[in-house]
């Protein structure tokens, strides 16, 4: 069973739907105990990073999901700020991210040759992954997704980075560390190539 | 790269979709969930859906109605129609919108714009400015359904709601809705260099080659359009209908190719 992190924020129903399409079990847990029994989790999340992380800190499911991703190894996908909240920690706020990839969430135009550049990145641009297969088989050329956000990931280990794409620059479209995902688009809100993404994530061997 | 995007715009009332004229005579089109099930199969970019009845009722977003709408939707999502408060925002994000649009509340309301920013992320949070021309000639913002003047004017209010915490304005013009003769590049013009946050623009497209045209000028914008997409021919006869990837890639590359 793939378990959907509800904890009050995210399009839990969007990615719900997708995977029953595609004839896979899901369910939307706001219980840590279904996702000790879960196989997969899926982490979304919009919203700001300090509002993100007190709701899933407040929604009691954080030592479960802890105890899946590190104890348990069980493949985990965060989706925009799901992915965001990933690291250690975001310019966008002042909590502590999970830290289970190493990066800062920083803004986009704090660099001085990109005060130009139009905020929020939003809408649909192309995705590179550095490799083929795995959570982008089959996405390997002219996979766009959809994109609505204002800070990026910058892993602190450049080999964390599993896709890039261009704005202004190249960033982390998408980062991995062992059995941790994160994708900065909304897969659940891209179409055939968002499905394609989640059917993957599905599939990718646990560790 | 990223691209412009090209987004139907649905207005419901009574539960109904409708399509207006100059925000009048709304005449029926069909059924919301109907209608986004269509625009799924054709891939559309983004969605907006405005309840045109909330605010000038005076009533709630109809909360039901949001979650049967985002739940269908595998595209992106702006919802706008009677928000006041910032836990309305949260309220409707947590159903699965991933943008969230207030116009006659930023008016009144100004600093609900940054206080919904700080909560939702300004990345959620769209201003719908509203214009018409006045008597002078002048473009001047109009909320309620265009029934009552703001006396302010669109490009100063557009960068106030930048300042504020707004992540996109779509400009949405009064006196071209529904005549499908083509966007007010003028305001469009005016408002957009008052800005750096995305601009989608509403009112006016009659046909795909309005659309080009505003990329042509604009460059990567959003593209909104109510009758385009439910109305064929001259009789406007409801059609949803939408270009397909490869006719709306080659719009694009043509439009791009010219900016």
């Amino acid at each position: 069973m793939i378990a959907i992190v509800h904890y009050g924020l995210g399009n839990v129903q969007a990615i719900a739907n997708i995977y029953r399409r595609l004839n896979l079990p899901v369910e939307i847990v706001t219980d840590g105990a279904r996702l000790a029994v879960a196989e997969r989790i899926v982490l979304p999340g919009v919203g700001a990073f300090d509002w993100a992380m007190s709701q899933l800190n407040d929604s009691g499911m954080r030592p479960a999901l802890e105890a899946a991703m590190r104890s348990q190894r069980k493949p985990v996908l965060g989706i925009c700020v799901g992915m965001q909240m990933l690291a250690d920690r975001s310019d966008e706020g002042v909590l502590p991210g999970l830290g289970w990839v190493a990066g800062t969430v920083r803004r986009f135009d704090q660099g001085s040759a990109v005060s130009q550049m139009r905020l929020p990145h939003m809408g649909w641009n192309d995705v590179r992954p550095r490799q083929p297969g795995g959570l982008f088989a089959g996405l390997e050329a002219q996979a766009r997704f959809y994109f609505l956000h204002s800070y990026y990931f910058a892993p602190a280990n450049p080999e964390s980075t599993l896709a890039e794409t261009d704005y202004h620059g190249v960033f982390a479209a998408s980062v991995r560390v062992g059995n941790v995902f994160g994708v900065q688009f909304h897969p659940e809100k891209s179409h055939q190539w968002g499905v394609q993404l989640l059917k993957n994530f599905a599939e990718v061997p646990s560790c | 790269m990223l691209r412009p995007r090209i987004i139907p715009c649905l207005l419901v009332k009574n539960g109904g979709l409708v399509k207006t004229q100059k925000f009048a005579n709304p005449k029926y089109v069909g059924d919301p969930i109907n209608a986004v099930r269509i625009f799924n199969e054709k891939e559309v970019d983004e969605l907006i859906v405005l309840d045109v009845d909330a605010t000038a009722q005076g009533r709630e977003p109809d909360y039901q109605m949001i979650k049967n709408v985002a739940a269908e939707c595998r595209m992106p999502l702006c919802y706008g129609g009677g928000v006041t408060t910032v836990e309305q925002f949260t309220r409707i994000v947590s159903l699965g919108v991933e943008k969230v649009a207030v116009s006659a509340a930023a008016v009144r309301n100004p600093e609900l714009v940054a206080r919904a920013a700080e909560v939702v992320g300004r990345q959620s949070v769209v201003v719908v400015i509203d214009v018409k021309k006045t008597a002078a000639n002048r473009h001047e913002v109009f909320i309620v359904n265009g029934s009552q003047s703001s006396g302010v004017a669109p490009a100063a209010f557009a960068a106030d709601m930048q300042r504020l915490g707004a992540g996109e304005i779509v400009v949405n013009s009064i006196d071209r809705d529904g005549g499908m003769q083509g966007y007010d590049l003028d305001l469009v013009r005016d408002v957009g260099a008052a800005i750096t946050v995305p601009m989608s623009v509403l009112g006016g497209a009659g046909k795909l080659a309005d659309i080009a045209a505003l990329i042509r000028e604009f460059g990567v914008i959003g593209a909104a359009a109510g009758s385009l997409f439910v109305f064929k021919g001259v009789y406007r006869a409801v059609l949803i209908n939408y270009p397909n990837r490869a006719e709306k890639d080659a719009l694009l590359a043509a439009a791009l190719a010219l900016n």
